[in-house]
């Protein structure tokens, strides 16, 4: 299979959209979420949507295989909350390994399927690694500032264990997403560099944050360049933003980083704004329309769709960007020649070329 | 290749990237317990707030990086370096900036490491210990995303000469870029600045090596940046500040010029290199650069007849060498009170009246705070604060004028004379308390008559007092009909008294149309406190005052024209239409969500705590006439400095009253099984009392076809359905504020009284916000979930809503009666309703909840005479109450 980083300089990736959105239309029961294994399991469970990868395997596998008749280039996996701190609001932290690898396993047999059918357009699966639902630099006690729900250490032990799960299922790429926190996501990252030197395995990784609103900075206070600085430490396949703001709303930070990033710039927007009601009612031709605005610019190298994205926009996406030639990236995309590695003198790339 | 690649980038909330180009990166050191004693001191004691001030006032004196060290025997110095940064990263002030983690233990470097999310320097590794550990160190390092400063230090021990400097730099990067896999931009080499003219031989080309190691790395070892400590340099000469001073520059400058492109440099240990004497010049950069070999005994002999010129300071005060009139000036635009008795004393003592230092001194000085207000550089926080100080000056020198004047009538002088009041009914005054300070700083007597003003008092002091001019104000809709109706009966005695209006729902359009012609005066709409002063001025201005007036008059009889005929533009449905065309929602069971518990409950003390992440900011800014929104406002090119101070207060002050306990939150709530009678009254059934109603008003201006005429009632299923609804009504409130507020008016402190109003007002809205919340996921229950959700946490939208009475979608006030009933507010928590239906205490919200999923906030618009006829009926009132209340509403036809 070819190496996405090559891929990457001839044309932009297509990325899937929203999970969430699309599971909503199962309308699932508690029932449904806990399955047979799970029927007496102590708490509610209705929500937990990264356990249905166990309970519902199938409409996780058929959510998939509709993204990607639709044209994603890569998959995300269904496990954005499936960390042990995650887990611990459904007393599941045991689960995580387990969700993990089931859940990559399920997108790594859909995206295989598909690109034995058309193996000119090789699909890739990207295992989902989000900000888990505490923050390592913010304090959730306003009369405790000093106080912090969470450590480095306990996340970065976390995000290890998801890491391994996601790679023995199969993942092609690791993407950390809708990063609120940009110590969450260095946890990330160290865990990542760990579990990858460990695995003596060369594994192409994916940063996402997300600015919050029209603040133009996350929710732990970084402007994009300011959080772009602090991730820039590993060699990166990209660097993006997605989640909490629309296509539009999404330019001006774009921008920011398609001018700082020498490397690919991602981006997953969610369709538009929520409305009075808290949906997303952007119609996968206002989002195309928006989108065109990035590719005129040429701001992204990958494109795809967060909350309230469905197959017919990311079709729609993946329509839009055969008329584009990708954004031009400075450095070049094969991992050994990142500046660690340019200078030739990395005695870590022996063990960390994909085997 | 971008070249922009190999720069050293830091972050902290913002970007520091330092390019061939960028000056000289200053390094704020005093957060160091080994350079500062006070805050080795603040740290031994756990006095990590005034800490935190430590580094606040290094990153407002324009340190770019803020290095911490926690290295100290008596300390813990691992739980110190995270407890300290973990304050700091709270601070967006502080943590604009990039941390530099120092100390000499690995475990505090990667303590700190781990609690700070942009990238950091670590100060320092070096090969003291081998390559091994260096190596290890440095990998961990780059994988905690950090740049590192390399010490010139090896083995065998400290660099001390050129060549040791160079050999060990080269071998260090050699290691890093070649072993560690490190970046050569994120490396930093301290190339060890030692002291020179100590005496001893060997220190005398102490400076002169460094400089040139300095070149050498930066010319051979590319990409990399060099720092140090400068003052080490000048430590011969403890307790000559005057030699240091020059020292330092002369050595920076040439550091600099060698390559040196950060470092450790107390600023107020730094005289500007052109401004070094030359003399002293020579000696200087004799002895640094070793230029000659009787270079020190030359310095040493210059400092003897320099020694004892100290000007070693803590802060700059600089300022108070200067003569008396430009201190009080100063005092009053830096809004300083600390030295303001002191010098108000040093004029009195001169001047042959007391009141002449008022005449005198202090007006000179609020007219140039004056100016510097009217051409918009200052702004209203800055001169309120500017008040406080005149205030302390004026109440201090008042007992000398007193006793001067005894038995003479008073000195006249003012501007003019300006009464204030917030009218009858309505209890907010931040706004006319900033008008009152704005004024007064414009020199014109304020007579403020408070809050809840009647109309005859108005009139009566306004006769007693023989002002000038009137100023009114009011929040709620119903003042405005207070407004006209005092103006009114200012037109009925035959008043001619300009009056000036102004507060959130007055307008341009009410006065031109509803005040101004029921008065034969001057009437101006004043859009905010600013404008304030140019208006009054332009009023009382003996040439041009009345063609002002008579222009404004103009002005808004043609506005009144211009309005009244796109008044009639306007078609509006009939009530019956209207209704007919309401938003009928399809009913099923599983829309309503049963509340968890029905009834009205109580929460007594909401801990303010929780509040904080509620607050919004914005409007907070807004009531300060910075305009903008949060957090970019603290941005802002123009009020960003003054709304960064602005805010720096509110918190402080909102720790205080958190510590103190000083305000209190209360709420009470209930919910109820409802369900819409007719088309827009909702019915709802208590335990044990009779059923109420809350009467909607709906929509009647043109639409277009298929868009519903919405009232409130159309969320709430309809009793014809057969199935049981439910709604919800609420009343949060702060109490204290008037307390606290009325203490600092008291100390002559005007800004903190109107700081502490506008912070219990966000804290209210806060509380509305934060109890909404805890309905939707404890105690109605019907988005339990939301809690679970990371969404939520990014501000997604909620289902659900909380309009409240007298506001766009219920303008209607009378229903506020209807929920004191019903959730028994005064009782229950102590709010009351003044006669126009305002809450007292001010800092109070009340609403209504509609959990629909469908449920929105919209705007009621005009509605036409027919609808408050109808609504008349409904209410059991007449017509002339109902028209007095709706009047705002009320289309024109």
């Amino acid at each position: 299979m070819p190496d996405i980083r090559s891929i990457l300089n001839q044309r932009i990736l297509v990325l899937d959209g929203a999970m969430g959105t699309m599971l909503q239309r199962y309308a699932f029961t508690e029932a449904d979420f806990r399955g047979e294994r799970f029927r007496d399991w102590p708490s509610s469970l209705k929500g937990n949507n990264d356990l249905l990868s166990l309970t519902q395997p199938g409409a996780i596998s058929e959510i998939h295989r509709k993204y990607l008749e639709a044209g994603a280039d890569i998959i995300e996996t269904n496990t954005f909350s499936s960390t042990s701190v995650g887990m611990a609001d459904y007393g599941m932290e045991d689960l995580a390994y387990e969700l993990n690898k089931a859940s990559a396993a399920l997108a790594r047999e859909e995206a295989d399927r598909m690109t034995r059918l058309n193996p000119n357009k090789p699909r890739f699966v990207a295992g989902s690694i989000g900000p888990t639902n505490k923050t390592a630099s913010m304090s959730p006690d306003v009369n405790d500032p000093g106080y912090r729900a969470i450590t480095f250490t306990q996340l970065r032990d976390a995000y290890r264990e998801q890491v391994e799960g996601l790679l023995d299922g199969g993942a092609d790429l690791l993407l950390v997403e809708t990063v609120f926190d940009t110590l969450n996501a260095k946890a990330a990252l160290f865990a990542i560099e760990e579990a990858l030197e460990a695995r003596g395995e060369d594994i192409p990784v994916m940063v996402s944050g997300t600015i919050t609103d029209a603040s133009g900075r996350t929710l732990s206070g970084q402007t994009p360049e300011a959080f772009l600085i602090s991730v820039s430490h590993l060699p990166l396949l990209s660097v993006g933003l997605n989640c909490a703001l629309g296509a539009k709303q999404l330019v001006p930070y774009l921008e920011v980083l398609a001018k700082r990033n020498p490397g690919a710039v991602s981006a997953h927007p969610n369709a538009g704004l929520p409305n009075a009601f808290g949906e997303y009612d952007q119609t996968p031709e206002q989002m195309g329309g928006q989108i065109r605005e990035y590719l005129e610019k040429g701001l992204v190298n990958i494109i795809g769709g967060c909350c309230g994205t469905t197959p017919d926009h990311i079709r729609v996406l993946a329509e839009l960007v055969k008329e584009y030639a990708p954004r031009k990236v400075e450095v070049e995309l094969d991992s050994k020649s990142h500046p660690e590695y340019a200078r030739g003198q990395n005695p870590k790339s022996n063990n960390r070329t994909k085997g | 290749m971008s070249g922009e690649a190999r720069y050293l980038k830091l972050s902290g909330l913002e970007a520091l990237v330092i390019t061939r180009e960028s000056n000289f990166i200053n390094v704020g050191e005093r957060t160091n317990v080994a350079g500062s004693r006070r805050f080795l001191r603040l740290i031994k004691e756990e006095q990590y707030e005034e800490a935190l001030e430590v580094a606040r006032e290094q990153v407002e004196g324009g340190a770019q990086i803020i290095d911490v060290n926690m290295d100290d025997g008596l300390i813990d110095g691992k739980k110190a370096m995270v407890t300290f940064l973990n304050l700091m990263m709270a601070e967006p002030d502080i943590a604009r900036v990039p941390v530099m983690i120092d100390s000499s233990k690995w475990e505090i470097l990667e303590a700190g490491l781990q609690v700070v999310q942009g990238k950091c320097v670590v100060n320092s590794i070096s090969l003291k210990e081998g390559e091994a550990v260096f190596l290890e160190q440095a990998r961990k390092i780059r994988r905690y995303g950090a740049a590192v400063i390399v010490m010139a230090f090896d083995e065998v021990g400290q660099a001390d000469t050129y060549q040791r400097r160079i050999e060990i730099a080269e071998r260090s990067y050699r290691l890093l870029t070649e072993k560690a896999g490190f970046p050569p931009e994120d490396i930093i080499f301290d190339l060890n600045i030692f002291p020179v003219a100590t005496g001893m031989e060997e220190h005398r080309r102490n400076a002169v090596d460094f400089i040139e190691a300095t070149r050498w790395v930066r010319e051979n070892l590319p990409h990399c940046s060099v720092s140090g400590g400068v003052s080490n340099v000048s430590f011969s000469f403890r307790g000559n500040n005057t030699v240091r001073e020059a020292m330092h520059s002369a050595f920076l400058y040439h550091a600099i010029r060698a390559g040196m492109n950060m470092g450790i440099v107390n600023p107020t240990l730094l005289e500007v290199y052109d401004d070094i004497p030359g003399e002293l010049l020579t000696y200087v950069e004799d002895v640094l650069l070793d230029r000659r070999e009787d270079a020190t005994e030359r310095l040493l002999e210059y400092a003897q007849t320099v020694e004892g010129a100290q000007k070693e300071r803590t802060e700059d005060l600089t300022w108070r060498e200067a003569p008396l009139q430009e201190r009080i000036t100063r005092a009053l635009v830096k809004g300083i009170d600390a030295y303001i008795v002191a010098d108000v004393e040093e004029a009195r003592q001169a001047a042959e009246e007391p009141i002449e230092v008022i005449e005198g001194h202090l007006m000179t000085g609020m007219n140039v705070v004056g100016d510097l207000f009217g051409s918009g550089k200052m702004f209203l926080p800055q001169v309120v604060k500017s008040a406080r100080v005149m205030k302390k000056a004026v109440a201090y020198l008042t007992p000398f004028i007193e006793e001067a004047n005894a038995g003479k009538a008073s000195a006249g002088g003012k501007a003019g004379k300006v009464l204030l009041a917030t009218v009858k009914g309505d209890v907010h005054d931040i706004g006319k308390n900033i008008v009152s300070v704005v004024l007064a700083c414009n020199n014109y007597e304020i007579t403020d008559l408070g809050v809840m003003v009647p109309p005859e008092k108005i009139l009566a002091a306004a006769r007693e007092h023989q002002v000038d001019m009137i100023g009114l104000s009011g929040l709620i809709t119903p003042s405005l009909d207070e407004m006209v109706f005092l103006a009114s009966e200012m037109e009925r005695e035959g008043m001619q008294l300009p009056l000036l209006i102004g507060g959130a729902t007055t307008s341009k359009a009410h006065t031109a149309v509803k005040i101004d012609p029921v008065y034969n005066g001057p009437v101006v709409y004043v859009t905010d406190a600013s404008r304030a002063v140019t208006v009054a001025g332009d009023l009382l201005n003996k040439k041009e005052g009345e063609r002002y007036a008579r222009s404004v008059k103009e002005s808004y009889a043609e506005f009144r024209e211009g309005f009244q005929k796109r008044g009639k533009a306007k078609s509006y449905l009939g009530l019956e239409a209207a209704r007919e065309n309401r938003l009928r929602l399809e009913w099923n069971p599983s829309d309503i969500a049963v509340p968890r518990q029905l009834g009205v409950q109580r929460l007594d003390l909401i801990d303010l705590r929780k509040l904080e992440p509620y607050i919004d900011w914005s409007p907070f800014f807004r009531a300060w006439d910075l305009h903008g929104r949060y957090p970019d406002i603290l941005e802002d090119k123009v009020v960003g400095e003054q709304a960064k101070s602005l805010y720096a207060d509110a918190r402080a002050m909102l720790r205080q009253v958190i510590r103190e306990g000083s305000l209190k939150a209360q709420a009470v709530f209930g919910l109820f099984p409802a369900n819409t009678v007719g088309t827009d009254d909702i019915e709802i059934r208590r335990e044990g009392a009779p059923p109420e109603r809350f009467l909607t008003l709906r929509q009647q201006s043109g639409k277009k076809e298929g868009v519903p005429h919405l009232a409130l009632a159309d969320f709430i299923a309809p009793a014809d359905t057969g199935l049981t609804d439910y709604m919800g009504g609420f009343c949060v409130t702060v109490h204290g504020a008037e307390t606290l507020a009325a203490a600092y008016q008291d100390n002559l402190d005007d800004y903190r009284s109107i700081l502490v109003k506008a912070l219990a007002d966000r804290l209210a809205e806060a509380a509305a916000e934060y109890l909404h919340r805890e309905i939707r996921i404890r105690y109605w229950g019907y988005a339990p979930e939301e809690t679970l959700d990371n969404a939520a946490l990014i501000r997604e939208a909620y289902q659900g809503i909380r309009p409240a009475p007298g506001y766009p979608a219920c303008p209607d006030h009378l229903e506020k009666k209807t929920l004191w009933k019903v959730l028994d507010v005064e009782n229950q928590i102590g709010v009351r309703l003044t006669e126009s239906l305002a809450m007292w205490p001010a800092a109070s919200v009340s609403g209504y909840y509609f959990a629909h999923p469908q449920a929105r906030y919209f705007g009621l618009g005009k509605i036409t005479r027919e609808q408050v006829e109808d609504y008349a009926e409904r209410r059991r009132i007449p017509v002339e109450e109902a028209l007095k209340w709706l009047q705002p509403n009320l289309a024109q036809t």
